[in-house]
């Protein structure tokens, strides 16, 4: 293949414990780590690694989001991607118009794949990809634990709820990342560097011409009911003795 | 009024326990008329067992060999041809129904309310984000088809007790070729399945290996528990990934939820929040699932584990 896509998304890094804020308006991101979602960072390791083995010659990766996202594409060109590209917007989107932003990528630079994660941690969507594929009528290939090129094809093993599934897709396609894909690698110093002259190019969102959709919104954001922590009991009989006292065993 | 289309899940064979939540999740909005559409290669005997279940109006069957393996490419072009007419078409966020309903929102050319927890109004609903550390109210406009998946552990099943009329269904769909059904590798278990299962107990990174694992296998069985797992221990190689629970695993409501070796990543809690009961078994009284949990042991696990086996069969 010749080019393969990446979509990195900008997020509140997942080590966060993320709060609503009190009046409700939203949750607290302000001074926030912010880092690239995890399964973009092993959608971009696949593709380094689907690259590396000979089988495609370039890695784009590409983010929709504020001007800074750029630090998120540094990162990614750090780890290995050649070229990036920000598709700029300042308003918090929805899944269908990334979607629809990303292909309007996706046609102009015409990849063979596009590797996105199963989902962005923090509206936890699962959509995008799908949507992707729908849009641009091509196959989807959904949380990926191994993927394999075998020329104009892919062999994709998924994650399923009963176990592993594999199918077969034909290139072009869309496939989202699962955690056991692979295990990203760091970045290094020296990488850092070179990153910087890597090119960067910026789009307005705007000038793509999707608009955003309007079939849903968010109007209330609020704290999740808490559990209450319970009793410690100190040994195995006052367990039992608890448990048989529910009348739960 | 609202008309809902629920998206039946089956293996080919028999209908998944979700499909009765999701009727569940949609019977709480006033006055729908809910239908519930089979899509299989020869779906006969799963389309009678939905239509067992309560508050179903009709069940639309649609047999086509292309349906054979539930693929999305296959399945969301004939769930878009059969959506007109309906105001709602609902899914479970299973695997299955997180694969497909995305892909027939975009085709329907709305955006997908992901994990419904609780429903508002026929157009409003609740869904958590940030692995459940916030909860949201979206709201959907009345003059689009509503495409959502339903959060299967905020729901219990509905009753089969309906004779609802089940209807042969010829559509016209136009089904890609592009993808293909390669083999699918299930766990075979004699065990109670994870995602229904009244009783669970999970092992985490503390075991050690996959022999050790025998540990929380036993202590299961012993007392007729399905068995899940931390990422870490499935990452580990001890068990396989369909016994992950949390965010991007399998997210359960078990009366008994037993954490064994967990240190109670917020991940990990994310798929155990609605569970009736959580008991923690843990070598350090600092880890963070003695917060959460409703009963808490401070012990080694290769001892404590045998030991309550031994004390509870007594
Ligand atoms: C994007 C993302 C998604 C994730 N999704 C999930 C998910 O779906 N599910 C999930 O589980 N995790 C998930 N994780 C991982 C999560 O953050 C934790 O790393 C993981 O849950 C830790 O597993 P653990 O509790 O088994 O291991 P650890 O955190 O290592 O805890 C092991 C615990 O065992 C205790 N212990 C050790 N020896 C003994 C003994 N002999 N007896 C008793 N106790 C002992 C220790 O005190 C410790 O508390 C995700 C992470 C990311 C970044
Ligand atoms: N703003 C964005 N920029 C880049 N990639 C994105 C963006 N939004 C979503 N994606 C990709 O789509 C995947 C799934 O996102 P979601 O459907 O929002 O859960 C993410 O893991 C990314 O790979």
């Amino acid at each position: 293949m010749e080019k393969i896509l990446v979509g990195l998304k900008r997020v509140v890094d997942y080590n966060v414990r993320v709060r609503v804020r009190a009046d409700g308006s939203g949750v607290e991101t302000d001074g926030v780590k912010m880092s690239i979602n995890p399964f973009d960072e092993i959608a971009l390791e696949e593709a380094l690694r689907i690259r590396e083995s000979g089988e495609a010659k370039e890695v784009i990766v590409v983010s929709i989001g504020p001007e800074v996202a750029q630090q998120q594409l540094r990162t990614g060109l750090a780890m290995g991607a050649d070229r990036a590209i920000l598709i700029k917007s300042d308003s918090e989107l929805d899944s269908l118009s990334a979607a629809k932003l990303l292909l309007q990528i996706v046609q102009r630079e015409a990849p063979e794949l596009v590797l996105l994660g199963k989902q962005a941690i923090d509206n936890d969507n699962n959509q995008t990809g799908q949507m992707l594929a729908a849009l641009w009528g091509r196959p989807q290939a959904t949380f990926a634990s191994k993927v394999a090129v075998n020329g104009d094809k892919l062999k994709v093993t998924r994650e399923v709820d009963v176990g592993l599934e594999t199918i077969e897709v034909d290139l072009p396609a869309v496939v989202t990342t699962d955690l056991r894909l692979n295990e990203p690698r760091y970045v290094k110093l020296p990488d850092i560097m070179k990153a910087k002259k890597k090119p960067l190019d910026q789009i307005d969102a705007s000038e793509l011409g999707v608009s955003a959709d309007d079939s849903i919104r968010t109007t209330a954001y609020e704290p999740p009911q808490e559990r209450q922590k319970g009793i410690m009991v100190k040994d195995v009989a006052e367990l039992a003795a608890a448990l048989k006292e529910k009348g739960l065993l | 009024m609202s008309k809902i289309l629920v998206i039946a899940e089956h293996d080919g064979s028999a209908l998944n326990p979700s499909t009765a939540k999701c009727v569940s999740c949609a019977a709480s909005i006033d006055g729908a008329e809910i239908d519930i559409a089979v899509l299989a290669a020869d779906g006969a005997a799963i389309a009678a067992e939905a239509a067992r279940i309560n508050g179903v109006a009709r069940v639309v069957l649609v047999n086509n060999p292309a349906s054979q393996h539930s693929l999305a490419a296959a399945i969301a072009p004939q769930v878009v041809a059969l959506a007109a007419g309906y105001s709602h078409v609902f899914g479970p966020s299973t695997t299955f129904g997180k694969d497909l309903m995305p892909r027939v929102a975009a085709l329907l050319d709305v955006n997908q309310i992901s994990d419904i927890m609780d429903i508002l109004g026929a157009h409003r609903f609740k869904r958590p984000i940030y692995a459940g550390n916030a909860i949201i109210t979206v709201e959907a406009t009345a003059d689009k088809t509503v495409v959502a998946t339903v959060r299967t552990a905020s729901y219990s099943a509905a009753a089969f007790d309906n004779d609802a009329p089940v209807e042969d269904v010829s559509i016209t769909a136009e089904i890609p070729q592009h993808t293909r059904f390669v083999e699918l590798q299930a766990g075979s278990s004699d065990r109670p399945d994870l995602q229904t299962a009244a009783k669970v107990v999970s092992g985490g990174r503390a075991l050690g290996s996959a022999e050790n694992f025998d540990v929380i296998y036993k202590f299961a069985d012993s007392i007729g528990a399905a068995v899940g797992a931390s990422r870490a221990a499935v990452d580990a190689g001890y068990v396989p990934n369909e016994m992950q629970v949390g965010q991007t695993g399998k997210i359960i409501a078990p009366d008994l939820y037993i954490a064994i070796g967990i240190s109670g990543a917020i991940q990990h809690l994310t798929g155990i929040k609605d569970a009736g009961t959580i008991v923690a078994i843990n070598k350090d009284a600092e880890a963070p699932i003695f917060e959460v949990a409703d009963i808490g042991l401070v012990g080694d696990l290769f001892t404590v584990v045998p030991d309550l086996q031994a004390a509870l069969s007594n």
